[in-house]
């Protein structure tokens, strides 16, 4: 076998991973948390992707993008502590209904967004920075998927730090760990809810940035990453950020390996497959979340 | 609220007998669609309202019977030796080996429920035996309908692609385009939601039902009682599936087509809601619910197709928030307090 194409595909790998990573981390963030899935999420990416859109128009030139960037995470976060206020506060206590309350936003916004911008789709024209590439042992590496790596890991990184540093990290650690036990220390566990939320639909909104660098943002662009990213949450296990992170590295890789077999929608039941297979080995996902509660 | 209840139904299905008398054949022929929806609906009652399996992917099965069906009228149209159009414009050479056995009518109908009921029973199993469940099996079978979705319309030489399969002509020898065939349709549609009605609801009533419901409220329980709630749940999700399969072939009779766009991830959800609305734990009130969305979106989509998914979105949001017992549940409330 062609080894460039192995090792191009790897590469590829890489870079879907990232994109998996950073439409699931907000998923993950919320459902360890709270334990529901927010339907809309990918349609927080499509905003993100809108927003960058916009503040293109606004602020071109090379520097534009790393406007949008900032632009996109508090749009993208104000519109998910929207929908936790106005929805997932309510319906806490049902999980799979607020799946599908919080879909029915989504489709609101998906059919909102065809009237103001067009089914079509809009693009973003990255910076000439982001142009070209390199090849690299006989791989072809574009300079716009390395800026998403980047993106990844930095925000990883910086996710990692607010996690094990800070006041509000700490929160969050104690309403993981029994949600009970840290609202009667006091800690408003409603809003740690509210601020995990917020915060992982702004990672959303990033990636809808960085997505817009690939391809036009259109009204359903999030729905394409959204699936894989369900699938990187099943198999991440309950809210662990290492458990995402390997999953959707090890999602990515599979699918862009898979790629040099067979064709892209076959690869797509392949994965699926694969996450099946996964449950039966590790029912809990990659990392499983230690607890003493019979109903975890 | 007992004997209305209880009578309801069975009036509902003396005047539905009449309608081809009444309306237009076009008319009965939407109708017709709209009553084999409501198949699928029941088997939804069955798994998501009693068993508390929430499927984002009922659209595969219920895709799974269409095309079946259809892959028979298919083959029944061509004269002997003869391959479907899209597959010889996409150059193969010979009939796929798995299409041939669909020639056989009596196949294709054992297929049209035995297929999705196979294989959701085999992947219901190879989830819920591992005690994966809820959240997490939602969106595993939200992705099932994805990659079913991109499955059909990519293998187009196979699958008709895109566009799917239609143009049928016959149907075990009788021609589809005669005058009274719409109306037989609909009788054989309704016959077929009476008896699954009956069906779902003697299911419901047993002992099966009663470990259903007990396994969607106390898993825990069950289990510690020395029962396996797996069996059940698998049974249940086959079940559905099988219904769905049913009211998919009966769908692509009455459209005259099938195509990936009735099963994929959208399709799949908004069969959901049919239930949402009219009551996850009701028989009749998923039917109706079936029957109203369907009516609603048929008139407003056809006029404000924008305003259809609007519509959709605030009704999903505003049924589930405000009405988790759907209509059923707002007139039992009624019949009690009355």
């Amino acid at each position: 076998m062609d080894s460039a194409l192995v090792l191009t595909q790897i590469f590829n790998g890489f870079s879907l991973a990232s994109l998996y990573l950073l439409a699931a981390l907000g998923l993950a963030l919320s459902f360890g948390l709270m334990r529901v899935i927010n339907m809309a999420h990918g349609e927080m990416l499509m905003l993100g992707g809108y927003l960058a859109y916009l503040t293109l128009l606004a602020v071109p030139g090379p520097m534009g993008i790393l406007v949008a960037m900032p632009v996109a995470f508090a749009g993208a976060a104000c519109m998910g502590g929207v929908i936790q206020i106005g929805l997932v506060r309510h319906l806490s206590a049902r999980p799979l209904d607020t799946l599908l309350a919080t879909w029915g936003v989504s489709l609101i916004l998906q059919q909102a967004a065809r009237s103001l911008f067009g089914a079509i789709g809009v693009d973003v024209t990255a910076p000439a920075w982001l142009d070209g590439g390199f090849t690299l042992a006989g791989a072809n590496v574009p300079s716009s998927r390395l800026f998403i790596l980047a993106v990844a890991a930095a925000v990883l990184a910086a996710l990692a730090l607010v996690l094990a540093r800070t006041r509000i990290g700490l929160l969050v650690r104690a309403v993981n760990q029994d949600r009970m036990m840290a609202a009667a220390t006091g800690i408003d566990v409603r809003r740690v809810d509210l601020a995990m939320f917020c915060l992982g639909t702004g990672i959303a909104g990033l990636a809808g940035v960085v997505l817009a660098l690939l391809g036009p943002v259109t009204p359903n662009v999030g729905q394409s990453y959204i699936v894989p990213a369900f699938l990187v949450v099943v198999m991440g296990g309950l809210g662990s950020i290492v458990g995402t992170t390997v999953a959707a590295l090890l999602l990515g890789l599979f699918s862009a390996l898979a790629q040099i077999f067979v064709d892209v929608s076959v690869a797509q039941v392949l994965l699926l497959a694969f996450v099946i297979l996964f449950i039966q080995v590790r029912p809990q996902g990659v990392i499983a979340s230690r607890s003493r509660a019979l109903d975890a | 609220m007992r004997s209305p209840a209880r009578l309801a139904p069975w009036a509902l299905l003396a005047a539905g007998a009449v309608l081809p008398l009444i309306l237009s054949p076009y008319d009965v022929n939407l109708v017709a669609r709209f009553l084999a929806m409501g198949i699928l609906a029941l088997g939804l009652v069955l798994t998501w309202g009693h068993g508390g399996i929430l499927s984002l992917g009922q659209g595969v099965f219920f895709g799974l019977g269409g095309y079946a069906l259809a892959m028979h009228m298919k083959l029944a149209t061509l004269a002997e030796g003869e391959m479907p159009d899209f597959m010889t414009w996409s150059g193969l050479e010979r009939l796929p080996w798995w299409w041939a056995p669909f020639g056989s009518g009596a196949f294709a109908l054992v297929a049209v429920v035995a297929v999705p009921a196979g294989l959701a029973a085999l992947f219901a199993w190879s989830v819920f035996h591992r005690r994966v469940g809820g959240t997490y099996f939602a969106l595993i079978t939200q992705a099932l309908a994805l990659a079913f979705a991109t499955l059909l319309i990519s293998q187009q030489p196979y699958t008709g692609g895109f566009n799917g399969l239609t143009d049928f002509t016959s149907l075990f020898g009788a021609d589809l385009n005669a005058p009274a065939m719409g109306d037989i349709l609909f009788w054989v549609t309704l016959a077929l939601l009476a008896a699954t009605y009956v069906g779902v609801k003697a299911l419901l009533a047993s002992r099966f039902g009663t470990m259903l419901r007990a396994s969607r409220d106390g898993e825990n329980r069950v289990r510690f009682l020395g029962h396996d709630p797996t069996p059940y749940k698998v049974v249940a999700f086959a079940v559905a599936a099988g219904l769905a399969g049913v009211a998919g072939a009966l769908f692509t009779l009455h459209a005259g087509v099938v195509s990936p766009a009735l099963v994929g991830v959208v399709p799949s959800i908004e069969m959901v809601i049919w239930v949402a609305i009219g009551g996850r734990n009701s028989l009749a009130g998923a039917v109706a619910g079936a029957l109203f969305v369907n009516i609603a979106r048929d008139a407003i989509s056809s006029a404000f197709p924008e305003l259809w998914l609007y519509a959709l979105g605030t009704l999903f949001i505003l049924v589930v928030t405000l009405l988790p017992d759907g209509l059923a549940g707002l007139a039992g409330r009624r019949w009690r307090r009355a």
